[in-house]
């Protein structure tokens, strides 16, 4: 152990290994990188589908429509998921480190995975948007990025289970593993059942678009596909849902009122949050009623009823810690002296009724069968995740980003009331984006389409002025949260650039 | 008392299960690949050609 480096924070008390400290900050910045990539791309593509602006032509419009997903929905996530695992491993567990070395192979498979794909996306040889379906068919390094960056990501949950192996033999903990560890043991779970899956079906893929595989089969192919493509979000899910908890604590000394509920709700994630994917699958004619049904119904509720324990855990914990702080007149004083100029907490609201109340209600909706059918290529379901994962996932990454500053760069925030107001921008702007977004999808508003009423096609398709209306407060408010977001950057880059040291 | 106290430490199953990761680990990915993948490979193995489908086209 004592040869190991380590430096106690004065804040947390945490032992932070050094090896670990650097591959999280390597991690994290990564990840503001590719947040700020995806940011402009996302806010072209808003400003494109408000009709009035429309700015990008067809071939750009679908070429970063396809960037953006790549660059939010996964390299930004996963990059900061994995600073979250190795936090969440060696720096809550007091422990080393296992295998740093395949820490970096993880980051840099994952970085050139990253960077060739969006090379791809944008010289053209990757027209094939996001899902990418056989048999549309991109340059075969385009696959070869995807399964660089998946098998970087399984080895950094690879050197977390070891982390959580090294620091139970070396007795850095004694019991269960803490709550947040828990929770980010679970998303790590979730992480390799979700891109083994990715690696199963983009092999072949890659094979194929290199003319070694003669045909792929179009079924196959979305089966497994949607097994990687709506479950990488459940890792998201299991990873923000522990920031909660990390947040609560942080933000107002909150702890669950019920740890063991909890973690039952972390294990039904773990067994039953991945068949969720069959809703990609529902008029799929391949597969039979009864998959559909099983898949749909019966299990994936109980990572619904998972959802439901945090949604009220979460906020049940954080009343009770403001209570004991002796906020206790009436109902809601402790709700009225929360500390709501601390973006960590402001962003930990955020994402709780960004993702339960506006993304979760709608996602169990649109999820069922015979909704589904009619919601499942309109604007109703990026609405539906833009809630979870931008309003959700993403504003929890932001608030805990907040902390990680000074705790894991040893930086104090610059600008702090500018800090404290991101959050608003950014939750409050994309929760009216979603709501715009599923309010023209219930008007019929296609979704992936630069051209909604097929001016170009064989007939038109004439939407009311109040569909014009959604899509302007799409605009909007797209324009109001990427205001947010470049203020999370400018502040995290002028902090790590300028922020006065925190001493170690 | 100490009889007492080996009892209070005494550790429930459902926490034993829970501090079990990799057996946490290995129901997820069975449930997983059994119920979504592996289901879902076999009904489109046995799934029999299109009557409308023509060989000649």
């Amino acid at each position: 152990m004592s040869s190991w480096n380590y430096r106690t924070c004065p804040t947390t008390g945490f032992k932070v290994h050094n090896k670990a400290e650097t591959l999280i900050q390597f991690n994290a910045v990564t990840s503001i990188v590719f947040l700020l990539v995806g940011g402009i791309v996302g806010l072209t593509l808003a400003l494109t589908r408000w009709q009035a602006v429309h700015l990008l032509n067809d071939e750009w419009f679908y070429r970063f429509l396809s960037l953006h997903g790549i660059a939010m929905l996964v390299a930004w996530i996963v990059f900061f998921e994995m600073a979250v695992l190795y936090f969440a491993s060696a720096v809550i567990l007091n422990s080393r480190l296992a295998a740093p070395w395949v820490g970096w192979l993880q980051y840099l498979l994952m970085l050139v995975g990253g960077a060739l794909v969006a090379v791809m996306i944008l010289t053209g040889n990757a027209d094939v948007m996001f899902t990418s379906y056989v048999p549309l068919k991109a340059h075969h390094l385009y696959y070869l990025g995807i399964i660089l960056f998946a098998v970087g990501a399984i080895l950094g949950c690879v050197v977390f289970f070891a982390t959580l192996v090294v620091a139970k033999h070396e007795k850095t903990y004694t019991g269960s593993l803490p709550l947040v560890t828990f929770g980010a043991a679970a998303a790590a779970i979730i992480a390799i059942i979700t891109l083994s899956a990715g690696a199963i079906v983009f092999i072949p893929t890659w094979l194929w678009a290199a003319g070694i595989i003669p045909v792929m089969d179009s079924e196959v192919y979305r089966l497994l596909f949607w097994g990687f493509g709506h479950s990488s979000q459940q890792i998201n899910v299991a990873a923000m849902v522990s920031i909660w908890y990390l947040l609560a604590t942080l933000t107002v000394g909150a702890v669950p009122l019920n740890e063991k509920v909890c973690r039952t709700a972390f294990v039904l994630y773990i067994l039953f949050i991945c068949i969720a994917s069959e809703h990609h699958l529902l008029v799929d004619p391949g597969f039979s009623a009864a998959h559909k049904t099983w898949n749909t119904g019966y299990f994936m509720h109980l990572a619904v009823l998972a959802s439901m324990i945090h949604a009220f855990s979460v906020p049940a914990a954080t009343e009770v810690a403001l209570r004991k702080q002796g906020h206790t007149r009436g109902a809601f004083e402790w709700l009225k002296k929360a500390p709501w100029g601390n973006p960590g907490f402001s962003s930990l609201v955020l994402s709780v009724v960004g993702f339960g109340f506006l993304g979760g209600i709608t996602g169990v909706i649109y999820g069922t069968e015979q909704i589904n059918i009619i919601a499942h290529n309109n604007l109703r379901i990026p609405g539906h995740f833009h809630a979870t994962v931008v309003a959700g996932t993403t504003m929890a990454f932001m608030g805990i980003t907040w902390y990680m500053l000074p705790l894991m760069f040893r930086r104090q925030v610059v600008a702090p009331k500018l800090a404290s107001l991101q959050p608003w921008l950014f939750g409050g702007g994309m929760m009216m984006f979603s709501t715009a977004m599923m309010f023209a999808g219930g008007f019929g508003v296609s979704r992936r389409s630069w051209d909604m009423n097929g001016v170009d096609g064989p007939f038109q398709v004439n939407f009311g002025p109040i569909v014009d209306l959604s899509l302007a407060v799409m605009g909007i408010s797209g324009v109001v949260a990427a205001l947010g977001g470049a203020i999370f950057c400018l502040l995290a880059v002028a902090t790590l650039l300028f922020g006065k040291k925190v001493n170690a | 008392m100490a009889h007492d106290d080996d009892r209070d430490k005494k550790i429930s199953y459902w926490e034993v299960f829970y501090d079990d990761i990799f057996l946490l680990f290995f129901l997820g990915v069975a449930i997983t690949y059994i119920l979504f993948v592996v289901w879902g490979l076999m009904e489109l193995g046995t799934a029999q050609p299109s009557p409308l489908l023509k060989p000649n086209i």
